[in-house]
């Protein structure tokens, strides 16, 4: 009995010290060296892999920055500039601090949900949707409704209102990390700063109709009259083909424009009153994030958390 | 008979406007011609408002290689060189026409003559056929003058006719083939000259015997012209089954028909080529099929390019029926659903199919249950269910390892799959896909 | 009007669909239920009607509330499993039971832990009875001994009348032995469905027309389960079983025709199919002469479902002009 249990005991043991001797000269022979700093940076990214940085995943991140040594043209949306200042002090190199962004939509079709002008009825991907045709809406431009965008975005912070059929930002969740706006084919979102107090002036509209044709087209479209590109103090508008756009970088949020505009295409968020009596340095602070304000009556709230009003002024 | 080796499928064939005569469309009061009519380029427009034309006067020019002339389809003055919505609603440059009588261009012979003599060299048809803006009529619109320039090194062995016409409704084809089957045999015989090679070969349904008869007949008084029946299946008419139908050989993937030494032509376009060589026609018209099941009446009809799906709605229905789901500018299988029936009708356009309500929704996609039918029924022995994993998963890398390029979108998989997957859809937009990488890469 | 519909092409469908399919293959299994009510009676269909309704329960119950989704037992697949269950249990009064929780672990584990209909990769009603092979050897190896057609009283004497695929594995071929007719129409013990050769050839027959199988697994599973054993057979006559008798007992025609065709579990190409019907044959034979169990055709199916997957990858269908 004794003699069989210490045979057993020994062949086990053998074959389990083949195996070990084997396996280390496995590990041995595809042993892959690598800087151990690409680990440590690893460490500080969010680990989403969204790919905003236009890096396979969080991971190609870290090995670009390591052998780069430095962080030149590379960022990490989602971290921001606390990551960003985290590799910096891995690598050893200083970083430019960043203006806060956020993924803005930029249309608001009139001719969606009830009022919608055809029904799509193929598979449920704007991409494909796009190389079909026009979309519900009608417009060229404008927004699918089949929410390509909501699918690509890894921080939950994009969503499709059920009424417009338009998706909405979820602007404490969005780190501006860009997936939406590349997974969109009508490329109709944009990163865009997030302003002071994370009040934005913005275009929601790409229509480039000549404008009457525009107008038919969306209630809401941008016509290209170019009154806001006059009125602008600042030189951060401007109308090419046929659609105004605003530059995010020179805007100073004053919202001339947004009272001029006759469509209403000009939207302000976040600002406590409506844009008519607006005089933005006597405003009093308002609380940044949670609350989207635009301010119009109607439509309502487009989501519970989230007041929606916009301004028009015909 | 012959057919195509593999897969395949047999919608219901529906050609219920098969007995209805081609009828002639009268002229709109206002006419939109959009430039790009055609695979490629759009042409440039080279009148301005105010302009008087004819019909059949130029007034968009190819300027590049991939592109087709675009003619004036009626007289009158222009009113604005603009941009014109298509019939999916996208924006296309476009000139507006005021049209004011019916006044032709001198050089187009008119008359109901048929001529069968044609002594032009195999150089001068094949500019004249550009001069005239000929476009390949079953579907994709490729400019005529490019496909009938054999590239350098490589020689023509087989004419093919297309006239299978394996989409269901459409009858625009099998119309043409029985009143005007010897301007296309005499179109044939020009092409044949044009190319070179000994043999035609017109490829017909058997769901067709009338017009079998009809250009059986005829091809006896022409020299070279050979009708061989097919047996019913869908894609018979797509170029590569029907290359492996009518001579056996196959079509590699990747490659052009003229690589295993055919060329593929429809029936429509030798009807065209007819007009456009012996008699200086310019492609101005379209024949087309307007039917559906639901229809008080259906009808072909010879329709001026350029006339509105509403204005052909108007003329031969009225109106659409109140339970109009869908309209189709082509046939069930590979036809495209018209979002915007105030577009204008461009060269290619072989019906309007009005689908009622009720056959016109998809049912709810279900499950995959493996059952391997969409595999069965791909002509291309391709794996659709596979695609339809790695599209939604965005491998597109491995979708194009599995040759997803190689498809022909015929709608097969979609057709036959019980789950109600919208294969065909996800294939096209792995296509994109795929060809956005390689572009990229490139 | 109507807004117009915009989708890519095709704009028409062959209006098959996986209901249709799988109410079809429950009318195919219709042949067997009643050949089995006809000797085994009452007890058959209740054994059958518990089988499918707990298997339409267990569905129902774990969409409703542990998956919370749409419930899909409308689409029939539940009932085909149920069925195939009770097909493969014998017809005695303890199965009234022992049936339910083999529909548990079908239904339960083996289909819809995988996510559902279509994902996966064993076929629910073997799994099932494997479970309870393994769990309930006693009950599922005691036959019912039948006495007329069309009993009407529970069958209780439950004892002997055993099957001939046990008669060979602890008596060897010397013993009495039905003959092959008796076999093909159904006169001998055995489990509910797999009694008559001819109740179930109906069924296949119909799935050939309507489509829904392809000749490929059942050619492929018994004749190769024929060939193997008929070698066999001619090497040693005494030893292993006659092939005529080894394809008409057991579970061979019901698991070639009904369970390896099962669509979700079995390869996609024909050559793929063809490889796994040969395997599934092979395996069988292999189990059924050098085996602990009697039968081999669920363990078989099961394992050849194990490389359904690689058959799949392997075996790609013809492309067009390669």
């Amino acid at each position: 009995m004794t003699q069989q249990i210490l045979i057993a005991v020994l062949v086990l043991g053998v074959i389990g010290a083949c195996f070990a001797v084997l396996l280390y000269f496995v590990a041995q022979k595809f042993k892959v060296v690598e800087d151990p700093l690409i680990d440590e940076v690893s460490e500080v990214l969010p680990g989403a892999n969204c790919g905003g940085c236009g890096k396979a995943g969080c991971r190609a991140f870290a090995e670009a920055c390591v052998s780069q040594g430095n962080l030149d043209g590379l960022r990490c949306a989602p971290g921001g500039d606390a990551v960003a200042k985290k590799i910096a002090e891995l690598l050893g190199c200083v970083v430019e601090q960043g203006e806060p962004m956020v993924a803005v939509v930029r249309c608001r079709p009139s001719f969606t949900g009830d009022k919608k002008r055809s029904n799509y009825d193929g598979m449920h991907s704007c991409a494909f949707a796009n190389s079909l045709y026009t979309g519900e809406s009608g417009c060229p431009f404008g927004c699918l409704g089949c929410g390509d965008c909501v699918a690509a975005c890894q921080f939950d912070a994009i969503h499709m209102d059920p009424e417009t059929h338009t998706p909405v930002v979820d602007e404490e969740k969005c780190t501006a990390c860009g997936a939406c706006a590349k997974a969109c084919p009508r490329r109709i979102i944009e990163l865009r700063n997030k302003g002071r107090l994370n009040r934005r002036v913005y275009v929601s509209c790409i229509n480039k109709e000549k404008g009457a044709q525009a107008r038919k087209t969306c209630e809401n479209a941008c016509i290209g009259c170019g009154k806001c590109e006059k009125v602008c103090p600042f030189d951060a508008v401007h109308v090419t083909d046929n659609v105004a756009y605003i530059d995010h970088t020179k805007c100073k949020a004053c919202r001339k424009c947004v009272t001029e505009c006759p469509t209403g295409a000009i939207v302000d968020v976040n600002f406590p009153a409506p844009a008519k009596k607006a005089e933005p340095a006597a405003l009093p602070p308002a609380a940044p994030g949670a609350t989207i304000e635009i301010n119009k009556p109607a439509p309502e709230p487009v989501a519970a958390t989230q007041k929606v009003t916009i301004n028009e002024q015909n | 008979m012959k057919t195509f080796k593999m897969g395949g499928v047999h919608p219901e064939e529906n050609k219920i406007s098969n007995n209805a005569a081609i009828e002639i469309m009268p002229v709109p009061a206002q006419m939109v011609v959009l430039m790009n009519q055609h695979l490629g380029a759009p042409a440039t427009p080279i009148v301005q408002k105010g302009d008087k034309v004819k019909v059949g006067q130029l007034i968009g020019e190819a300027q590049t290689f991939m592109c087709a002339n675009v003619h004036s389809p009626v007289s009158g003055t222009v009113l604005k060189v603009d941009t014109c919505k298509d019939a999916f609603g996208l924006i296309k440059p476009a000139v507006y026409i005021n049209v004011e009588g019916d006044e032709w261009m001198e050089t187009i012979d008119r008359t109901p003559d048929i001529k069968r003599e044609c002594n032009l060299e195999p150089k001068e048809i094949v500019a004249k056929l550009k001069e005239m803006g000929i476009v390949g009529l079953g579907g994709a619109t490729f400019p005529a003058h490019i496909k009938y320039s054999i590239p350098e090194g490589k020689k023509a062995e087989y004419l093919i006719i297309n006239a299978a016409e394996c989409e269901p409704y459409l009858t625009s084809d099998y119309r043409v083939m029985l009143e005007h089957s010897e301007e296309i045999c005499t179109g044939i015989s020009i092409l044949r000259k044009a190319l070179g090679v000994p043999n035609a070969y017109i490829g017909i349904e058997s769901n067709k015997p009338e017009a079998i008869r009809v250009m059986t007949d005829m091809a006896r008084s022409f020299e070279g012209i050979i009708v061989e029946p097919l047996k019913v299946k869908y894609p018979q008419g797509a170029e590569k089954q029907l290359i492996q139908a009518v001579t056996g050989r196959r079509v590699p993937s990747g490659k052009l028909p003229i690589d295993v030494g055919c060329v593929v032509s429809n029936v429509g376009t030798t009807f065209a080529v007819y007009e456009a060589i012996q008699k200086n026609k310019p492609l101005i018209e379209n024949i087309l099929t307007v039917t559906g099941k639901r229809l008080p009446s259906q009808h072909n009809y010879i329709v001026r390019i350029g006339t509105t799906y509403n204005d052909i709605i108007r003329h031969s229905l009225g109106e659409l029926p109140a339970s109009t789901g869908k309209v189709i500018s082509g046939g069930t299988m590979m036809g495209k659903a018209v979002a915007n029936l105030d577009a204008p009708t461009v060269k290619g356009n072989a019906s309007v199919l009005v689908m009622d309500e009720n056959e016109a929704r998809r049912n709810p996609e279900t499950a995959c249950i493996r059952c391997g039918k969409c595999m069965n029924a791909c002509p291309m022995g391709l794996e659709p269910y596979l695609f339809s994993q790695l599209v939604k998963n965005n491998r597109t890398e491995e979708a194009k390892d599995h040759n997803i390029l190689d498809c022909i979108e015929c709608g097969c998989c979609f057709f036959s799959c019980p789950a109600n997957k919208p294969l065909t859809d996800e294939i096209r937009l792995g296509k994109f896909r795929v060809r956005a990488m390689m572009a990229a890469k490139r | 009007m109507n807004l117009l519909n915009i989708s890519g092409s095709p704009h028409v469908h062959s209006d098959e669909s996986t209901k249709k399919i799988m109410w079809r293959v429950n009318l195919a299994l219709m042949p067997m239920l009643i050949v089995a009510i006809a000797y085994f009676g009452i007890t058959a269909l209740l054994i059958s009607l518990i089988s499918v309704a707990s298997c339409v329960l267990f569905q129902w119950l774990i969409e409703k509330f542990i998956l919370k989704v749409d419930t899909t037992i409308w689409d029939g697949s539940a009932i085909v499993t149920g069925l195939l269950l009770a097909f493969n249990v014998p017809a005695t009064v303890d199965m009234m039971w022992i049936v339910v929780i083999g529909a548990l672990v079908a239904i339960g584990v083996a289909k819809m832990a995988f996510g559902g209909l279509g994902k996966n990769p064993f076929n629910p009603a073997i799994v099932g009875r494997i479970f309870l092979l393994i769990s309930f050897p006693v009950q599922m190896t005691t036959w019912p001994q039948v006495g007329g057609l069309f009993p009407m009283e529970l069958l209780t004497d439950a004892t002997s009348g055993a099957t001939p695929l046990g008669i060979i594995k602890e008596q060897g071929v010397s013993a009495g032995l039905p003959q092959a007719w008796d076999l093909f129409i159904g006169h001998v013990g055995g489990s509910l469905g797999e009694v008559s050769a001819l109740a179930i050839l109906i069924g296949a027959i119909y799935l050939l027309w309507r489509r829904i199988i392809s000749w490929h697994i059942p050619v492929a599973f018994i004749g190769t389960a024929f060939l193997f054993s008929g070698l066999l057979w001619l090497i040693d006559p005494t030893t292993y079983v006659d092939p005529v008798v080894t394809i008409l007992t057991g579970g061979i025609m019901l698991g070639a025709c009904f369970m390896a065709t099962d669509m979700v579990t079995s390869p996609m190409s024909k050559v793929g199919q063809l490889i796994f019907g040969c395997g599934c044959g092979l395996l069988t034979i292999i189990i059924r002469n050098w085996g602990a169990y009697p039968e081999g055709v669920s363990f078989a199916i099961l394992i050849m479902n194990c490389i359904t997957p690689l058959l799949n990858r392997w075996c790609k269908p013809k492309r067009f002009a390669v």
